[in-house]
């Protein structure tokens, strides 16, 4: 599904993200760890378009998505809350999302009626902005959005921070169900270990915007990582 | 302490992504700083002659003098649309040991070296040697100039409360044109005779330079007043309190039938609607729109053509200038977002244009009562409307790619008082002044009905090649998104 080749993202003399060769098959749930400036979210950044690699190609689906903005069509994602358009309602914002995937109103509504238990009656029909809301309901209501209209790659960033205990089981949940269905792949990452070994079945870890594990997800997972990262 | 604070400053100046991308804009600002100084500098000089040579009976001092008035209330007004006051980012400073008076009295004592408080020496000064050459009493006239530095002053920080008084309101205007307006109104019929009030006041000071303490009274008057504002809004909870507003719903489906611009059609209009920042641009559009009632009764108008077209372009053209000028930065909260969304960007922008265009075509049907003045002042507003929907249109999208500057839609009122200083009226001139210029020249050379067909060729022209226009800017667009998205994802 998406093949990263000779990527490389330097800033003046700085390197701060290097990945040779890595492919993520579609319907895998991949999830990307590393301490803070290891390169996840320059990774995000490169995947989205949204900064430009200094190298090296990224292809989602046979796309190169620095070339062609076909990838869009199946792409979802939420990287922080500048994803928000702060002065809409909720529901707005959906209808907006949902607007641009060719989803009506109707299949939006239906949609987004699953998420109630997340949504804790504390987004929908309250009448407020996004702006208005709290970081955490901030965050619900950006990762929906990323989910409307059926896309076949999500990516979240951090999708667990911020997020009350309880909330961050449902998601967790949520995301596992999404894991289950073999046509969607996943890219999640996170600084919680916990989270992300529960979630993912393939786990990358990056340092210094260099990849230097690549694991399939096992019982003794969670031990190597903490491991790892406690030295 | 005053020296971090520079540094902070010259720092948070040089470094932000804005600086290094405007430099254009620093020059036009640099020459319209220029040209003011040279104004004043002639009117300094030149004063005195121009009086004597008008009034040979009069004595310059004292006709000079009688004018401060309204002097006064000229610079207040001009200060309210141009000057900020000096913004620092307040906010990561409150935790760390520095006290908060410092701050505030840093902010205050910076809003004094502003460019509008030196621009008046340069007329005071020549004009005072002048009198001082001409055997007026030095005394005299050195009280007088230190009177007049002294009124500076006070316009700048009455000007502080004003701003921070009208902020609160959408209409953030009104008040001091009602203010400024309702003065001149009283001294003008003569209720209240405020200018020789003034003047007889600067009069009894230059004769008694004890009674100067008056007017420094009042200067530091307002300047507690200033200080207790500036601190009182120095948590980080004054802005917080504010009660959330419900959200209302606008039904906006009569936009459908734009197909796919519609969702954004629906996003600028929420836009415009909800967010402090835009809605305070709807009620100058009033202004805009009876414009012209400032020109066309006055006869002297009457002939110069070229003002028709002028006043045309302003008035059918004033929200597309005044929306179009921020286009994109109106969306970098979430430019972002944006880039990551399937849709085409000749979407996003036609929506725009769609907009801009039907504003254009609301006010000049709003504005055809102005046929009432004469039958040419329709015409020459109908070809400026055309020519604002062909060029002018096409003319600010393709420089809105030049904004590197993040706007903050809901952004708190304190500490920042308007978001626009003189830049923002600086861009709005070659789009008003081109075409009065080419229809000035056209009238003058060829004869009304040319010019009036030019600028509707132009006009014509434009909306033929639209499509062709709109790919050049959309593609403009796409070379220069990495750069967008950095730059808007940067606070200023």
């Amino acid at each position: 599904m998406i093949h990263t080749t000779e990527l490389t993202k330097k800033y003046g003399e700085t390197t701060v993200l290097t990945i040779d060769n890595l492919e993520i098959p579609k319907g895998q749930s991949f999830g990307l760890v590393g301490n803070n400036g290891a390169g996840k979210t320059t990774f995000f950044n490169l995947l989205l378009d949204l900064i430009q690699p200094t190298t090296g190609k990224i292809t989602s689906s046979d796309i190169q998505v620095n070339t062609s903005e076909d990838w869009k069509t199946f792409t979802g994602s939420f990287i922080d809350e500048s994803f928000l358009i702060g002065y809409l309602t909720p529901e707005e914002y959906f209808y907006f999302v949902g607007d641009l995937r060719g989803q009506n109103k109707a299949d939006v509504d239906a949609f987004v009626k699953q998420f109630d238990e997340i949504f804790n009656d504390e987004i929908l029909d309250k009448k407020k902005y996004l702006r208005d809301l709290s970081k955490g309901n901030q965050k619900k209501a950006g990762i929906v959005a990323a989910l409307i209209g059926n896309p076949e790659v999500i990516i979240l960033d951090e999708p667990f921070a911020n997020l009350d205990p309880t909330t961050q089981i449902r998601l967790k949940q949520m995301l596992k169900t999404m894991v289950d269905n073999k046509d969607v792949t996943v890219l999640i990452s996170s600084h919680d270990l916990g989270h992300v070994t529960e979630v993912c079945e393939r786990i990358v870890v990056l340092e210094k915007g260099n990849v230097i594990k690549d694991l399939k997800t096992s019982e003794a997972t969670l031990k190597e990582l903490e491991a790892h990262f406690a030295l | 302490m005053i020296k971090r604070f520079l540094n902070l400053e010259w720092k948070q100046f040089f470094r932000s992504s804005h600086w290094q991308k405007n430099i254009a804009i620093k020059i036009l600002m640099g020459f319209f700083a220029l040209y003011l100084i040279a104004m004043f500098l002639l009117l300094g000089t030149g004063m005195y002659f121009i009086i004597k040579k008008l009034y040979p009976e009069g004595d310059p001092f004292v006709i000079v003098t009688s004018f401060i008035f309204y002097w006064m209330l000229g610079d207040l007004l001009m200060r309210f649309f141009l000057q900020k006051l000096p913004v620092m980012s307040v906010k990561p400073l409150l935790t760390l040991p520095i006290k908060r008076s410092q701050v505030v009295n840093y902010v205050l004592g910076k809003s004094a070296t502003s460019f509008f408080n030196f621009l008046p020496l340069f007329a005071i000064i020549p004009f005072s040697a002048i009198l001082i050459s001409k055997e007026y009493d030095t005394t005299i006239v050195l009280m007088w100039a230190l009177t007049m530095v002294i009124i500076t002053l006070i316009n700048n920080f009455l000007n502080f409360i004003i701003e921070s008084l009208s902020a609160k309101t959408a209409l953030s205007f009104i008040p001091i044109i009602a203010i400024a307006g309702s003065l001149f109104a009283l001294n003008y019929f003569e209720i209240i005779s405020f200018s020789s009030f003034v003047s007889q006041g600067i009069m009894a000071i230059t004769a008694n330079p004890l009674l100067i303490l008056i007017p420094v009274l009042i200067l530091v008057g307002l300047y507690v007043y200033n200080f207790k504002i500036l601190k009182s809004s120095l948590y980080v909870d004054s802005s917080v309190q504010t009660k959330v507003k419900e959200a209302k719903t606008t039904d906006l489906s009569w936009t459908n039938r734009f197909g796919a611009t519609a969702p954004f059609m629906q996003l600028d209009l929420k836009l415009i609607m909800r967010n402090k920042r835009s809605k305070s641009t709807l009620p100058l559009m009033a202004i805009g729109l009876v414009y012209g009632l400032f020109f066309y009764p006055n006869p002297v108008y009457k002939d110069m053509e070229f003002m028709f077209a002028f006043v045309g372009i302003f008035s059918t053209g004033f929200f597309l200038i005044n929306f179009g000028q921020f286009i994109p930065a109106w969306d970098s909260g979430y430019y972002k977002m944006l880039m990551s969304q399937n849709f085409k960007y000749k979407q996003y922008l036609k929506s725009k244009f769609t907009l801009m265009v039907m504003s254009v075509i609301i006010l000049f049907i709003l504005g055809i009562p102005y046929v009432y003045f004469g039958w040419k002042i329709l015409i020459a507003h109908f070809a400026a409307a055309i020519y604002n929907i062909g060029v002018n249109s096409h003319v600010i999208m393709y420089g809105g790619s030049f904004n590197r500057k993040k706007i903050n839609l809901d952004q708190k009122a304190a500490f920042n008082y308007q978001g626009t200083g003189a830049v923002q009226w600086l861009i709005g001139f070659p789009l008003l002044l081109i075409p009065m210029g080419i229809f000035g020249l056209i009238n003058w050379l060829a004869g009304f009905e040319a010019a009036v067909a030019t600028l509707v060729g132009l006009g014509l022209i434009g909306i033929v090649l639209h499509q062709k226009i709109m790919t050049v800017i959309t593609n403009r667009y796409l070379n220069v998104k990495y750069k967008m998205i950095e730059a808007f994802s940067q606070e200023n």
